[in-house]
């Protein structure tokens, strides 16, 4: 029965929301990890920590449902797609891993042992976030396959183009971060928040005008899933695209008063997770039907009919789950930190 | 062809490395999980704060290597892809979703509650508590349930067709109920139970050794010798049957575990022994006639088959799977000795005296890690020359990368895991050596009465004050 259903297109859209999920989620704490240098003092690092600390690796686990969903659904995409990102996946992997455990052993230590924990958690999370954005800018470009395979250099992933986007998005992690902070913080914290989630959000509409510009040039796959096939234009695919920078420009102004006011604490974090959704869907919608851009679509590369039911089956009432309980643990740990529920287990 | 047998060897080291430096810690928690809830269960039931004590302690040491096993997960998840892609290519199909039901059924649930479990004592009520405690214990377990499903699969293929090279699933049941499956899920299980075991009771150990002689040490050490003492005969049977199965459906493993190289009629069991791959015998061998037909077959004349029943491009790396199931076995062995010895001290009222006995504990506690890597190298080695046994030649399953990016990715591992491994353990022995924290009559302002007993609870811990007081039964 499940059979007759388009399974590969209902699976590309979960693994797009579960991506998403991760991004937003992980991208506020890491963000916090990029920030964390900067703040104003040592307490409001503690501070800054025990507000993810609850939390982060719940985030996580969406990128293992990322990686893992994709061996699962489409297994010949991602056997495809990580020989071809394998250098910018091991950073990730390593960053990952310093600040992961940067939590648990930073406040375990004092004096210089503290320092080099906080030195790992920042760094592993900018390192994190930029071998995403890598690997972001390494998918817009494209991927060489043979027969299915990786067929490309081991460092095609490594140009202008993705070396940008990874800038981009450790800015963008950046915005998420410190939006974040503008509701769990108070005070002088909050205040530095604010400026920062001001600056980040400058630098986050530039760079997404820098990118819809440099994408059409980049080649001529790309610009063509736009539309763009000079000196002729393709109205039918660039018009459905086109209330994109103007939702992009409204939700920037928005995001404008609300950082400088100070009657809202919610509405900076919300107006950012709507410009990451914007971006999300552009790329979406550039890159649809591919799972590996420009060589593999989601019906290619999609697993056995009865493998993507089976999963189905389960993903109907587990993800729901799974979203109701992460609400649940958010609502219990919501409210401005408490240094009493941190690092006291 | 070098460049892809150096490439394929360094894969598989890479793997070898990184998975088992991960399952350390689910080896470890899964077993801790369970105590915890078990702890925080008899405080609930008995409002006896010495429950309270161990669980504040030993949930800290839960911490640390729940983290170190997420982040060693993550890398997990990704080894697939990026070492082993054709492999991911035609195994997708039947291992995806259950790796995919891994995910959705146990590692939100565990990375979830695993926040209320430890930040949530003032935001939720006691029994909520004790709820996210189980069900992070139970998300281990759930896990472990999917993840050896899958790792069975690989050994004992079942419920599958090929296509032009591709497995695609033909009954779920067949494939997640595969025949090594259950003898390889309790002897997990038990596997990491019994880890938990040891550390529990070398932790102890060392904290009678420098003369905290607590009632909260002593009932630690008690509980661990008392647990152990019950399990590890128990594994010692799963072992068993484990290996039985073995002997049914791999062959060739189990006559490169018991280091047979001529098919017998009542083989003998291998005692010692440096097997001699060129010279297809084993060097100084010292074995007892027709015990091994008993042991596997249960029958004295049983045939048992040699491994040059098969040509040598077939058989696993004989010396490392003899080896390493012997240093599993022999791990069992000194368990069940260490675990009985407890017992008896027990019985005679000596064992907070005996400090041979403690030194015996404390040189013991990472037995179960050792044991169960040995296990793995056991089954997993034993494999080879498949991923999937008799199907998938490990060679056809490697990633089209080149040599260099796996030796560099591979020296990173190294170099990263022995800076947090070494870190960890640090972190980990700190809070060991200074064991559970007692109730301190002297402490600052921040200590209060929590229970009508007059303990009190210090500073550090004093997120539990405000709590009210648990119900007397």
């Amino acid at each position: 029965m499940m059979e007759s259903l388009n399974l590969p297109l209902i699976w590309a859209g979960l693994l797009a929301l579960a991506v998403f999920m991760y991004v937003l989620l992980d991208g506020f704490d890491l963000g916090l990890g990029i920030l964390f240098p900067f703040a104003p003092s040592d307490h409001d690092r503690d501070v800054m920590m025990t507000s993810v600390a609850p939390v982060w690796d719940g985030n996580e686990t969406w990128l293992v449902l990322g990686g893992g969903g994709l061996f699962a659904v489409f297994p010949k995409a991602y056997a495809a797609l990580l020989p071809a990102v394998y250098m910018p996946i091991g950073f990730m992997l390593v960053a990952l891993i310093f600040r992961g455990v940067a939590f648990e052993f930073r406040f375990k230590s004092e004096g210089i042992l503290k320092r080099v924990w906080d030195q790992a958690f920042h760094w592993g999370s900018v390192v994190a976030a930029f071998s995403q954005g890598l690997i972001l800018g390494a998918l817009v470009q494209g991927i060489e396959l043979e027969n299915g395979r990786f067929a490309g250099d081991m460092y095609g992933w490594l140009t202008p183009f993705s070396f940008f986007t990874g800038c981009a998005l450790v800015w963008g992690y950046a915005l998420l971060g410190s939006t974040w902070l503008i509701i769990k913080t108070e005070n002088g914290l909050q205040q530095w928040s604010r400026q920062l989630a001001l600056v980040s959000m400058f630098v986050v509409l530039l760079c997404m005008i820098i990118v819809s510009l440099w994408v059409p040039l980049l080649d001529a796959n790309a610009a063509m899933r736009w539309g763009i096939d000079y000196p002729h234009i393709d109205w039918s695919r660039l018009l459905p695209l086109s209330p994109i920078p103007i939702l992009v420009a409204v939700t920037g102004m928005t995001m404008f008063r609300a950082i400088r006011g100070s009657d809202t604490v919610h509405k900076p974090f919300f107006c950012a997770v709507l410009l990451f959704l914007l971006g999300y869907i552009g790329l979406a919608i550039s890159l649809f039907p591919y799972l590996v851009p420009y060589s593999l679509t989601l019906y290619e590369a999609a697993a056995a009919p009865n493998a993507q039911a089976l999963l189905l089956a389960g993903a109907v009432i587990l993800l729901p789950t799974i979203l109701a309980y992460t609400v649940y643990v958010y609502w219990v740990f919501r409210g401005k930190v408490r240094m009493d529920s941190g690092y006291s287990h | 062809m070098t460049g892809t047998l150096d490439m394929l060897m360094l894969a598989r080291i890479q793997f070898a490395f990184v998975v088992s430096f991960h399952i350390i810690f689910p080896a470890f928690t899964i077993g801790l999980a369970s105590y915890l809830a078990f702890l925080e269960g008899l405080w609930l039931k008995t409002g006896k704060d010495i429950y309270l004590n161990l669980y504040r302690f030993w949930v800290k040491i839960f911490a640390i290597s729940f983290g170190m096993g997420v982040v060693s997960g993550v890398v997990m998840s990704y080894q697939f892809g990026t070492n082993w892609s054709l492999f991911a290519e035609k195994t997708g199909n039947v291992l995806g979703p259950l790796l995919g039901y891994e995910v959705m059924t146990a590692f939100f649930l565990e990375a979830s509650f695993l926040a209320i479990m430890l930040f949530g004592w003032n935001r939720v009520g006691r029994k909520l508590h004790f709820a996210s405690t189980c069900i992070v214990a139970v998300g281990t377990l759930i896990s472990a349930f999917w993840i050896l499903a899958a790792n069975s699969w690989m050994h004992t293929p079942a419920g599958y067709e090929i296509r032009d090279g591709i497995f695609y699933a033909t009954s779920w049941m067949e494939v997640i109920f595969n025949p090594s499956f259950p003898y390889r899920l309790v002897h997990m299980v038990l596997a990491a139970y019994l880890t938990t075991g040891f550390v529990v009771t070398s932790v102890a150990a060392l904290q009678l050794l420098r003369n905290n002689k607590t009632p909260a040490n002593v009932l630690m050490f008690r509980m661990g010798i008392v647990f152990t003492a019950i399990v590890t005969p128990l594994q010692i049977a799963a072992g068993h049957s484990h290996g039985v199965n073995v002997h049914e459906h791999q062959p060739v493993k189990l006559a490169a575990m018991e280091g047979h190289w001529e098919t017998h009629q009542g083989a003998p069991m291998i005692l010692f022994g440096i097997p001699n791959e060129e010279k297809e015998t084993n060097d100084y061998e010292i074995a007892i006639p027709k015990l091994g037909s008993l042991v596997v077959a249960h029958d004295l004349n049983a045939e048992i088959k040699g491994l040059k029943e098969w040509p040598r491009e077939e058989r696993p790396p004989v010396a490392t799977v003899f080896w390493s199931f012997r240093i599993m076995v022999g791990i069992g062995m000194l368990m069940l000795l260490l675990a009985f010895t407890g017992l008896y001290l027990m019985r005679t009222g000596r064992l907070t005296d005996n400090i041979i006995y403690q030194k015996a504990c404390f040189v013991m506690g990472p037995s179960g890690f050792v044991a169960v890597i040995a296990g793995w190298f056991t089954a997993e080695v034993g494999r080879q020359p498949y991923t999937v046994y008799g199907l998938l030649r490990t060679a056809d399953s490697v990633s089209p990368v080149t040599a260099g990016a796996v030796g560099m990715s591979l020296t990173i591992f190294i170099f990263v895991y022995a800076i947090i491994f070494t870190a960890g353990v640090y972190y980990l022995f700190k809070l060991a050596w200074k064991g559970p924290l007692e109730p301190d009559p002297d402490d600052g302002l921040e200590a209060e009465p929590i229970m009508a007993s007059n303990l009190t609870i210090s500073g550090y811990e004093h997120s539990l004050i405000k709590k009210p007081r648990p119900a007397e039964t």
